[in-house]
C-alpha cells in the first residue's frame, strides 16, 4: 500500500487547465437568465432604496501556503500581494482584479470571466509546489447591492455587524446568510458584493426581492 | 447563543455561524491496525463528560471553513479561552 503511494508520487502531476468559455458558441448561462434582469430593469424605477445588479465575473479559488518563492511568482501574475491579514481584500490599479481573503490558506480571485482561462494558465506555468487554484466560476455568483438602504437588507439577512466601525470597506467576510451562505465584500461606501453558490442564486434573488421591497427595489440589468 | 471569537478570522461572530465537533484533544492512534479493540474502541466512542472546564473542537463552518479548540465552562457556559489547534490550553480544571 504504501508502496504504490510512494510511486504515485514520484509521478509529475497531469496539469489540466479547462477553457470554459472556449468560444462565442458557448455562451456564459446566468443562473438568473430565466428571470430576465434586463427586462426588469427596463420597468424598474430608479429611485430604489436598493439597488440590485449581477455581476458575471471569473472567479477562482487559490488554496496555498505560499514560501517566499511562490508569493513572489504569485505577486508576479496577479500584480497585487495576496492579503495577508484576515477579512482583507485587495484590488488591482487597473480594477481588474480583485483578491479576496477567505481563510488563512484560502483567497478568492474575481477578474473578468473572458481572463479566468489566462490566468489559470499562467498560474500552472509559473508557480511550483504545492498550489491549488480551480476556477470556480461556474459554480458561483456575484451579487452587487447598493443604494441608501442597503445595509438595512443586509442587516435582516445576516448576523454580521455592518457599523462603519466594523465593517470598512475592503472588508470581506463570510457568513449566513438568509439561511444560505455568502462571501459579502464591502466594494465601496454605498456597495457590497454578494458571492454565493449558483444553486441559491434564485432562492436569494427572491428573497433580496422580499427583503428590499420597503425600501424599493431598483434593478440594474 | 454564543458569541464566539475564532482566532483565524480575528473576530466575534454569532454561534450560527460555527459548529461544535466534541471533546478537543482527542489522538488518532498512530498504527490502528496494531491497536487492540479497546483501545480502539475508546478512541472511537468514549468521551469525558465534565461539569465545570471542558476542552472543545469547533468549527467556523460558515467562515473560514478553519477548526479551533474552545475552553468552555459545561455549566455555567462560559467560554474561558479559544486557542488553534496544536496549542495547548492555558486554563485547564484543577
Ligand atoms: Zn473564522
Amino acid at each position: 500500500m504504501s508502496e504504490t503511494n510512494q510511486e504515485t508520487l514520484e509521478q509529475p502531476p497531469i496539469k489540466l487547465v479547462m477553457n470554459q468559455l472556449p468560444d462565442a458558441n458557448v455562451p456564459f448561462e446566468s443562473p438568473l437568465h430565466h428571470v430576465e434582469l434586463t427586462k426588469i430593469a427596463e420597468h424598474s424605477g430608479s429611485q430604489g432604496g436598493v439597488v440590485f445588479r449581477e455581476l458575471s465575473l471569473g472567479l477562482l479559488t487559490l488554496r496555498c501556503t505560499p514560501n517566499a518563492e511562490q508569493a513572489a511568482s504569485i505577486e508576479g501574475i496577479l500584480g497585487v500581494a495576496l492579503p495577508s491579514n484576515p477579512l482583507t481584500s485587495i484590488t488591482s490599479a487597473n480594477g481588474e482584479l480583485t483578491v479576496m481573503w477567505i481563510s488563512p490558506d484560502e483567497w478568492l480571485l474575481q477578474v473578468p470571466q473572458d481572463k479566468a482561462f489566462e490566468l489559470e494558465s499562467r498560474f500552472f506555468a509559473e508557480v511550483s509546489g504545492h498550489v491549488s487554484l480551480v476556477n470556480v466560476s461556474g459554480g458561483m455568483t456575484v451579487f452587487e447591492l447598493s443604494g441608501n438602504d442597503v445595509v438595512k437588507v443586509l442587516k435582516k439577512s445576516t448576523p454580521i455587524d455592518f457599523h462603519d466601525s466594523e465593517f470598512p470597506v475592503g472588508k470581506v467576510v463570510s457568513s449566513i446568510f438568509a439561511k444560505s451562505g455568502a462571501t459579502i465584500c464591502r466594494t465601496s461606501e454605498q456597495t457590497y458584493q454578494l458571492v454565493v453558490r449558483r444553486s441559491f442564486a434564485d432562492y436569494l434573488w427572491l428573497w433580496l426581492q422580499d427583503a428590499s421591497k420597503e425600501y424599493g427595489l431598483t434593478v440594474m440589468g | 447563543m454564543f458569541h464566539i471569537f475564532c482566532p483565524h478570522c480575528g473576530e466575534y461572530r454569532e454561534e450560527e455561524e460555527f459548529h461544535a465537533k466534541g471533546e478537543a484533544h482527542i489522538a488518532r492512534p498512530l498504527d490502528p491496525d496494531a491497536c487492540r479493540d479497546e483501545e480502539w474502541g475508546e478512541f472511537l466512542y468514549f468521551r469525558t463528560n465534565p461539569r465545570g472546564i471542558h476542552h472543545e473542537l469547533w468549527v467556523h463552518a460558515a467562515g473560514c471553513r478553519k477548526f479551533f479548540n474552545i475552553t468552555r465552562n459545561t455549566q455555567t457556559y462560559e467560554i474561558l479561552e479559544v486557542y488553534k489547534l496544536g496549542e495547548m490550553p492555558s486554563v485547564v480544571a484543577e
